[in-house]
Parts: structure tokens; C-alpha cells; sequence
């Protein structure tokens, strides 16, 4: 694989630019590898490129049911932060934040990352009291986290309605000035090329329709390609991890919901954050191509349908505009959703399951690409040596049957944590 | 937006119906702790066809149960809420 350079976009210019070759292979799938891991998204790309690479292992197949980053990798709103309150939250996602930083270099593809400050609003004292302790929260364990008064948010975002007889008023923020927005097609595109480049097989239009089992451990997988054997399993398919599982006969803690997000046409800069408001539910950037990006509450019942209500659209869309007023100028002109999968704490799971040689990846809820080379790499670790890395041990299936469950809102047992 | 036929009311809006949890998860009063912690904290959550609780909250304010397709929205059922309905 040739490496994408300034000096090679120049060589290819004086020779017409034939010099392009696809990013990745197309193999057949071989009839065993050492690790399969069921699906191809962000996720599953990074750890297959960090077992790769971290790990040293060659014989590593990506199955994926239609095309790479097709599905949530490709309908998220690109928010890329580590401003948790609780320890291992903002432990694991920290962690892909220091990854986000390099990974451009890393990858030598452009994954476009711009650390622009993610803000939190903050609309009543309690809003600026839970706001405090969470930055002091972040900052014991030194990740960076400054609370902004009334007059600061107004300077870094013109455009909010900061007026005293606002909507929803604005009384100040937190910021993460490290956080910011990603190009999520590229993270998905340049994992892939990465990871293809170290061995690694990415089979697509191949879906897993059954495990091969051998007793008590799984042995390979059935798919709509023929059956593969495999050392260990991983699953890491998102929204559908509760029906990949069910093939192996388990039954998870979680619920899949749709999430919408929506864009509007192109304009200038005038969002220069991320705003996001916790209270109301809403997030709001804009994307390097000019498009407003917004997003507000899943469709809060089960659905694999990838397509949402306008009901709920209207929603995220209202609070947007109380928001920011002069949105209401601007034609929305595209509206999408992704299938989640809702924990029934709002972490993920990263970790073995009672099945043996079988792995789990899931239960992000609609968190989950900001955390996608953090998530590639621990999931990496478990895969790699059977045992969790640190970072995921706190992640582990069994937690909530151990009472141990990450509850960063303290909504307790229903998968609709936020 | 769905449109449901509440076995009271008749067809609604669905923006009048909160989703509860579905059948299968309802924890019975005398269920063992190990049986409690499955039914609270795992669901089958099929892609296809589920039994599922919702409220007409902002009508009759009855439960019922409504049997939907997770993919294709399509509902086969909406029956009222009793004694023996539930498991």
C-alpha cells in the first residue's frame, strides 16, 4: 500500500492521476482465521487494526453485512468528547481522546478531526451546580474541563439566544476544549486501509446468520458466505448486538431505539463549538462542509427500523431553534437515524460473555464514536489475551447482575439512560 | 408517526401512548432474585415481532399491549390490559 503524501498527490497530478488504488482489498473469505470480528463499523475496524498492530496477530477477519461504515459509523452527529462524571467513563473515553489527537498521523489518512470545544449549557443554578461537579470531576483525574460564565458562552457562540426571557435561558457552561468533531466516514475508511495494510481480511456482504459450536465454546461462525472457523469470536455490531447474540442463545442488557440526527443546508461559520445542553437534549455543531448538524432524544421505544418519527424530529428540532434562533433561516435538508443499542445503565459492555472464545462489543447507545479507537483498543486487548484491559474491566456483561452497574445519570434499570 | 387502536378509545395518534417495557419483562411479585435480575435487566429484543406495554397516557391513561414488528412498524394487535393477560 502506498502511502498518502503531499509529495505523492503531486506525483499523481503530473501523471493524470492514475496512480489510485483502492484502499483495500476484496478477499475471499479463508475457511478459519485466528479472530473474526462480526461487524464493520468504526469499532470493529479499530480493533482489528489494533490487534494488528498493538498485538502482532495476522490471521484476523472483519465480516460485515453490506458495506463498511454503513451503518452507525455513518449516522452519528461526529461529537468527539471525554467530559464524563464518573471515573471509568471519562477513564475509557479520555483515553480515546489522547488516540483522537494522533490518529490522523496514526493512520496517515485524514479523519479530519477538529478539536473545536465541546460546551455544555448550563440553564438554571442546578444545571451550573451539576455542570461544577462534573469539570471537578474530570480535573481530579486531569482531564481538562473549564466552567464558563454567562458572558463567555455568548462570546464563544453569537448566535445562542442569550436574552433573560429566552426559552430555555443560558446561565453559563462547561467546557472541554480538547473535544470537537471528526469526518466519521473517514474514521471508518482509514481503520479499514490501516488495518487491511497489516493482513487483516475485511469481508463484506458476508453476514453471520449463526455461531458453530462445540460444546460450550463457539468454533466459527455461519454466514451468508459459507462457514468460517475461528480461534475467538467478537461481536461488535452496534444497534444489533441483542440479535447477533440471540444466535448464540444469550439474551443482553439492552434495548435497540432509533436515534435521528438531521443537517441543514450549507452556510458560513456560525457555530463554532459543539453546544450541547443535557437538560434540554440537544446537540448542535457544524460540519467542515457547512451544514448545521443537530440531534436531540432517541425514539424512546424499541425499533431496528433505521428511520425515525417526525414526532421525535420536532422535538430535537424545536429545542435547536429555541437554541439558536437564526437556525429557523435555514432549510434542513437531510434527515437520517441509526439503530442503538440502549444499556440499561447508559455504558457500554466490553468483554467476555458465558459463551466461551465469544466476545462483546456493544451497548454504546447513541455514545459510541467518540469512542471508537479507545473501544478498538481495549476490545483488542480482550481479544487478544482473553482478559480485559484495564480500562474495560469496569465494562464487563456480568455487572449488573453484581450490582456494579456505571450509572453516569442515575436512571436506574430501564434502557433509556441519557 | 403509528397509529394505534386503543381498545378503549379507538385509533390515536401515538404521540398519546408512552412505551412502558415489553411483556416478557415484567417482573411477577413472587419471582426468585435470579429470575427478578433477568426479567429487570435483559430483554429478548428481537428483530421482529414483540409483545410490548404501552400506556395511552395522554387519553384513557389504560395500559395495553401491543403487538408490533420492530422493522416494519406493521401492528397485529392491540389488546386491553388484565389479570390474565400478563404471564
Amino acid at each position: 500500500m502506498s502511502r498518502y503524501s503531499a509529495f505523492s498527490l503531486l506525483r499523481g497530478a503530473l501523471t493524470g492521476h492514475r496512480h489510485w488504488q483502492p484502499a483495500w482489498r476484496d478477499p475471499e473469505p479463508k475457511s478459519h482465521y485466528d479472530i473474526i470480528i462480526i461487524g464493520g463499523g468504526g469499532h470493529g475496524l479499530a480493533t482489528a487494526y489494533y490487534l494488528a498492530k498493538v498485538h502482532g496477530l495476522k490471521n484476523i477477519a472483519v465480516l460485515e453485512k453490506g458495506w463498511i461504515g454503513g451503518g452507525n459509523t455513518g449516522r452519528n452527529t461526529t461529537i468527539v468528547r471525554s467530559n464524563y462524571r464518573l471515573e471509568p467513563l471519562h477513564n475509557l473515553f479520555e483515553f480515546g481522546l489522547k488516540l483522537w489527537h494522533g490518529l490522523s498521523d496514526e493512520l496517515n489518512y485524514n479523519v479530519m478531526f477538529s478539536p473545536r470545544g465541546a460546551m455544555f449549557l448550563g440553564h438554571s443554578d442546578a444545571d451550573m451546580v451539576k455542570l461544577a461537579e462534573r469539570g471537578d470531576a474530570m480535573r481530579c483525574d486531569g482531564i481538562d474541563a473549564d466552567l464558563l460564565t454567562r458572558d463567555q458562552v455568548a462570546k464563544l457562540e453569537p448566535l445562542l439566544d442569550m436574552s433573560r426571557d429566552a426559552r430555555f435561558p443560558i446561565q453559563g457552561g462547561l467546557i472541554q476544549r480538547r473535544g470537537g468533531t471528526a469526518r466519521h466516514d473517514a474514521v471508518a475508511w482509514g481503520y479499514a486501509r490501516g488495518a487491511d495494510s497489516l493482513g487483516v481480511d475485511i469481508i463484506q456482504k458476508c453476514e453471520v446468520t449463526g455461531f458453530v459450536r462445540d460444546g460450550d465454546a463457539v468454533v466459527g461462525v455461519e454466514t451468508t458466505r459459507g462457514r468460517i472457523g475461528a480461534g475467538r469470536v467478537g461481536i461488535c455490531v452496534a444497534g444489533h448486538s441483542g440479535h447477533v447474540a440471540g444466535l448464540a442463545g444469550l439474551k443482553l442488557p439492552v434495548e435497540s431505539q432509533t436515534l435521528q440526527a438531521m443537517v441543514t443546508e450549507g452556510v458560513k461559520p456560525m457555530i463554532n463549538s459543539v453546544i450541547m445542553s443535557q437538560s434540554l437534549h440537544c446537540y448542535i455543531s457544524q460540519s467542515d462542509k457547512g451544514g448545521v448538524v443537530f440531534g436531540g432524544d432517541p425514539d424512546n421505544w424499541p425499533s431496528y427500523a433505521q428511520r425515525g418519527h417526525p414526532m421525535v424530529m420536532e422535538g430535537a428540532v424545536a429545542q435547536g431553534l429555541a437554541l439558536v434562533p437564526a437556525l429557523s433561516r435555514l432549510r434542513m435538508v437531510r434527515t437520517w437515524s441509526g439503530v442503538t443499542d440502549m444499556s440499561f445503565d447508559g455504558a457500554p459492555i466490553i468483554g467476555e460473555t458465558p459463551v466461551r472464545n465469544l466476545f462483546l462489543n456493544g451497548g454504546w447507545c447513541y455514545g459510541g464514536f467518540k469512542a471508537t479507537p479507545a473501544s478498538g483498543w481495549t476490545y483488542a486487548h480482550t481479544l487478544a489475551t482473553g482478559k480485559p484491559h484495564d480500562l474495560n474491566a469496569p465494562f464487563s456483561l456480568d455487572r449488573f447482575e453484581r450490582g456494579a452497574t456505571i450509572d453516569e445519570t442515575g436512571s436506574g434499570p430501564m434502557p433509556n439512560s441519557r | 408517526m403509528m397509529q394505534f387502536t386503543c381498545p378503549h378509545c379507538g385509533p390515536r395518534a401515538q404521540s398519546e401512548f408512552i412505551y412502558e417495557r415489553t411483556v416478557d419483562s415484567v417482573v411477577p411479585l413472587d419471582a426468585p432474585s435470579q429470575e427478578a435480575m433477568a426479567k429487570l435487566f435483559t430483554r429478548s429484543n428481537p428483530r421482529g415481532v414483540d409483545d410490548e406495554i404501552w400506556r395511552h397516557t395522554y387519553g384513557c391513561r389504560a395500559w395495553m399491549i401491543l403487538t408490533r414488528h420492530r422493522v416494519t412498524n406493521e401492528i397485529s394487535g392491540c389488546r386491553a390490559i388484565g389479570p390474565e393477560a400478563l404471564p
